[in-house]
């Protein structure tokens, strides 16, 4: 396996506040990884900073062996790089259809067609809903929006922000389902980032830990899911 | 009733420059959140271009009038363009990351900037212009009178509103720009270069704004380097009375201004009309703020 994106003692900033204080993080073709903290560790500016918004102050970011820290946000779909970002970010006034055309917008159309008829397969309730205006939908529908929209730039690695967040039991549940086969048969890399350590650690390869903006602890999914520090802090509570 | 009819085809024609400049209002509002004060002034100029164009091509010997009429809306739309583009580079992205006071500030600075350029290069005193189109059709026995301009207007006006639609409604770059509208960092992140779609929406207002400058010429036959003062304002109103940052909203609070100040002055008389237009203005802020065709921010996250 060769590192498909390596974030190399990344430091961001918000203003005077330091969010990322040198993150390293290798995610390997064929991957899922998951980096699991708690709420304001850093993790989506994390992977905000990999999309260049904010652009890191210090360090690298080398994706496909090319230097990604200083290009502009808009080039990196095109590179192969796309997010479902915190808070989903559908366009509410858009509808599905429209959404996911946005999903495309910046790559060649010509297998728009065959993007859509996966994604609809992956979720075949976007499919019922492909007039509805995208911000009357359920919060687990905008979800499976993003991940769709995400995936119509035909990735190489996919940057997922707390997919199951606010989200019923059962509708993470075909979240995860779907993020699994996205992988497994689209051989698509993904970084996933998740509160909801127990479902992520199950999923993943590899997890890293982060805690107030540095990674504290790594390993493969099932050795973190054992480890005594991790289920105390990000486990118990049942789940 | 024959009166009526007349003061009526005034309106609409005088609506339908108003909403042309409206447009350029509320789209750069929908994309940017500023109002581009400047936006009166991009009108004036557009009207100056269609002027010297038409001198220019008088110059070279192309006299005949549906050609001449062609060029200059061409050239017009073009190169006011490129004004609208360069308003936006210099004046207005520097402060992208600015409170919004400065931008806004720095349009006021643009308007009177470009009333000074223009003043400086073609003069102060008023430009007559000989009429180009003349000819009417008459109705009611001559009771009356629709002139060739006026109707070249609406008609003009509504193929425009029905190709803009479309633009914006249909294609891949009115879906970017509805995107930035709503979510510009998602915008980006799906590969869409901000920048580029806000220079773009610039470049339509602008040309759009063109089209009335033009019209309003041959309706009229005088410009001047002010003419974009009071139009800007008016226009500006008509997208607030609409519902700013909605496009049908523009163009119906354009028809509306255009109809109250026409029958206005048609029946008390045309000293007050600007009156009546910014009454409309002060009442819609008080009891309408979202305007007629504007959305309440609710929405469902």
């Amino acid at each position: 396996m060769s590192a498909l994106l390596s974030v190399q003692g990344v430091h961001t900033f918000y203003g005077s506040i330091e969010a990322l204080k040198g993150v390293d993080v290798t995610i390997n073709e064929g991957e899922i990884v998951t980096l699991i903290g708690a709420n304001g560790a850093g993790k989506s500016t994390l992977l905000m900073t990999i999309c260049g918004k904010p652009q890191a102050r210090e360090g690298r970011i080398v994706f496909a062996g090319e230097d990604i820290t200083r290009l502009a946000t808009h080039d990196l779909v095109r590179r192969g790089i796309a997010q479902s970002p915190e808070g989903r970010r559908i366009f509410p006034r858009m509808t599905v259809m429209e959404n996911l055309q946005m999903g495309a917008i910046a790559v060649d159309d010509s297998h728009f067609d065959q993007d859509l008829e996966e994604v609809f397969t992956l979720f075949p309730r976007l499919k019922e809903r492909i007039t509805q205006r995208a911000g009357t939908m359920s919060g687990g529908e905008q979800q499976m929006l993003a991940i769709g929209r995400a995936l119509m730039s035909r990735p190489r690695l996919l940057l997922l922000d707390e997919p199951s967040l606010g989200l019923a039991p059962l509708v993470v549940k075909q979240i995860f389902q779907a993020i699994t086969a996205i992988n497994r048969t689209k051989k698509m890399t993904v970084f996933m980032v998740e509160q909801n350590a127990f479902h992520a650690l199950k999923l993943a390869h590899r997890a890293y830990v982060m805690v107030n903006g540095r990674i504290t602890m790594t390993g493969s999914g099932a050795e973190l899911l054992a480890n005594e520090e991790v289920r105390s802090a990000y486990l118990e509570g049942g789940h | 009733m024959d009166y009526f009819i007349q003061q009526l085809i005034n309106g609409l024609s005088l609506g339908a420059i108003y909403g042309l400049i409206a447009i350029g209002y509320t789209m750069v509002y929908g994309i940017i959140g500023m109002i581009n004060f400047a936006h009166g002034e991009v009108y004036m100029i557009g009207s100056f271009i269609a002027l010297i164009t038409f001198l220019v091509l008088g110059v070279v010997g192309i006299t005949w009038v549906p050609l001449a009429l062609l060029l200059m809306l061409v050239f017009a739309m073009l190169l006011t363009s490129v004004y609208g583009w360069t308003i936006e580079r210099i004046a207005y992205r520097p402060l992208r990351n600015s409170p919004r006071l400065a931008p806004l500030i720095s349009a006021i600075g643009m308007s009177i900037f470009l009333q000074n350029y223009v003043q400086l290069l073609q003069g102060a005193r008023s430009k007559p212009l000989q009429p180009i189109v003349t000819g009417s059709l008459t109705f009611f026995d001559g009771q009356v009178t629709i002139s060739y301009v006026r109707l070249a207007t609406i008609v003009l006006t509504l193929a425009l509103m029905v190709g803009f639609t479309q633009l914006i409604q249909r294609t891949s770059l009115g879906r970017a720009q509805r995107a930035c509208e709503q979510d510009k960092t998602m915008a980006a992140l799906l590969g869409v270069n901000v920048d580029r779609v806000i220079s773009l929406t610039f470049v339509m207002g602008a040309a759009l704004a063109a089209v009335a400058g033009m019209m309003v010429m041959l309706i009229y036959g005088v410009i001047d380097f002010y003419i974009g003062f009071l139009a800007g304002v008016k226009a500006f109103t008509a997208a607030v009375l609409g519902g700013i940052g909605s496009l049908p909203g523009a163009m119906l609070g354009g028809v509306i201004i255009g109809l109250i100040e026409a029958f206005w002055s048609g029946y008390v008389g045309s000293e007050w009309k600007d009156v009546a237009t910014f009454t409309i203005l002060v009442m819609v802020l008080i009891f309408r703020p979202t305007g007629l065709l504007g959305r309440p921010e609710i929405e469902k996250v």
